[in-house]
């Protein structure tokens, strides 16, 4: 794994401990701007935020890897149309109007990124981590992909196939991966609780079983 | 543009740092920047292509030095200005100068909204130019506007590998000219044309028919 985040500056001015931060105040006010001239409703804002705070997340998309797994009808139809794939488990809309599944095995990886700015597959996996906005890893994943995987944790042998999707247009790539050994009696559910966040970009390999 | 957002194969930008049980949101204020930006789009003054066109004009150093939502905070500003919705003067004083309006996105409407997107496939008049297994030439262009093309893949060589249909053209819609769908292709490079790089790498990119020409 990359290196633990120590120097981030986490902003917590919601704890009262320390005066707000310039951007803190800076939203505020335009908010209130904004609110007084009738553009934004505050409601809605709290609906938006609430939506992916807690309705959409890789939780989504581990239930679509894990169907996709234990369902060879369900895997075709995934890898035929996504979109229509991943509407059947109710999920879909915003940044996942057009889906791509793209599967790994045991020789091909793949591994999404976005170059220009931060397309990620919103319905299936929520907002996207700040590493995978962030300069080092938008720069590094097209022409060193081996080195971010080997900085994740995960070396690949020479002669797998390593396939980079950078998202530039509106299709989003769900990384399916590998079902881990071991899991053949698992249900449905059991085999969802593998599938990481990580694992669906392709930085890392579905979680073994414990 | 050839700004510092478009960073594919840029080398020394740092390490990766990735945060174990990360939250959605680091801040209060991060969630309120992204609400705040899908309700106002909610008025229609700007498309996709226009707030992302936005966000890409933070001068590059800024861009550098700044967090993802202070982008995305930079950015709306921009589109609120240009598209009408506040003024420059109403953003200093922080008071309206204009009676009172009615939101168009209402919190009943948000899961609706967010539910159904804006899918950008669109019917095309021409019929596709290229085809799957097709080889072409990335073209070598600069466009000084908004454009989805990376420079890295420009000037390469790649094989067609699926047609996606017609799709919005980002380049022309940031600019407010219109939709003017275009057939939208997935392009394999290989790592040995675009780094002179021998590992077992390709990119797969998604570009429109004009930045493509046959090989």
């Amino acid at each position: 794994m990359p290196a633990p985040d120590h120097d981030h500056h986490h902003d917590h001015d919601d704890e009262g401990q320390q005066p707000p931060s310039d951007m803190t105040l800076r939203v505020k006010a335009l908010e209130s701007l904004l609110v007084e001239k009738g553009i934004v409703d505050p409601a809605a804002l709290d609906a938006i935020i609430e939506t992916y705070e807690h309705k959409i997340g890789p939780r989504n998309g581990a239930r679509v890897v894990a169907k996709a797994w234990i369902d060879p009808a369900y895997r075709a139809r995934l890898l035929e149309n996504a979109t229509a794939a991943i509407a059947e488990l109710g999920f879909g809309g915003r940044q996942g109007e057009h889906m791509i599944a793209v599967e790994n095995t045991p020789r091909i990886h793949n591994l999404v990124v976005c170059t220009l700015c931060s397309c990620y597959p919103w319905p299936v996996l929520g907002l996207p981590p700040v590493w995978y906005k962030s300069a080092p890893y938008r720069s590094r994943a097209v022409i060193d992909p081996r080195g971010v995987l080997a900085e994740f944790g995960l070396v690949l042998p020479d002669d797998v196939e390593l396939r980079v999707w950078d998202s530039t247009a509106e299709i989003r790539y769900l990384v399916v991966p590998e079902r881990p050994g071991g899991t053949e009696r698992f249900d449905e559910e059991q085999l969802a609780e593998l599938v990481t966040r990580d694992s669906m970009i392709g930085v890392a390999k579905a979680r073994a079983p414990a | 543009m050839n700004g510092v957002h478009d960073m594919g194969g840029m080398q020394g930008l740092g390490r990766i740092v990735a945060e174990a049980n990360e939250p959605v949101f680091h801040a209060r204020w991060e969630g309120r920047v992204l609400g705040l930006t899908l309700a106002s789009a909610a008025w229609g003054r700007w498309n996709l292509d226009k707030s992302r066109h936005a966000r890409e004009s933070v001068p590059g150093a800024e861009y550098l030095c700044m967090s993802y939502y202070e982008i995305w905070f930079a950015g709306l500003i921009k589109l609120l200005v240009d598209g009408g919705l506040v003024t420059r003067d109403e953003l200093a004083s922080g008071q309206s100068e204009a009676p009172k309006q009615k939101p168009p996105l209402t919190a009943d409407r948000v899961e609706a909204v967010l539910a159904s997107g804006a899918p950008t496939q669109r019917t095309a008049a021409a019929a596709p130019r290229f085809s799957a297994g097709a080889r072409i030439r990335a073209r070598n262009i600069h466009p000084t506007g908004h454009t989805r093309l990376p420079r890295y893949a420009r000037g390469k060589l790649g094989t067609i590998t699926r047609h996606h249909g017609a799709h919005v053209f980002p380049d022309a819609h940031a600019q407010g000219l219109g939709e003017k769908p275009q057939h939208l292709y997935q392009v394999r490079f290989e790592a040995s044309e675009l780094w002179n790089d021998a590992q077992r790498n390709a990119v797969h990119i998604d570009l429109w028919e004009d930045y493509l020409e046959p090989a």
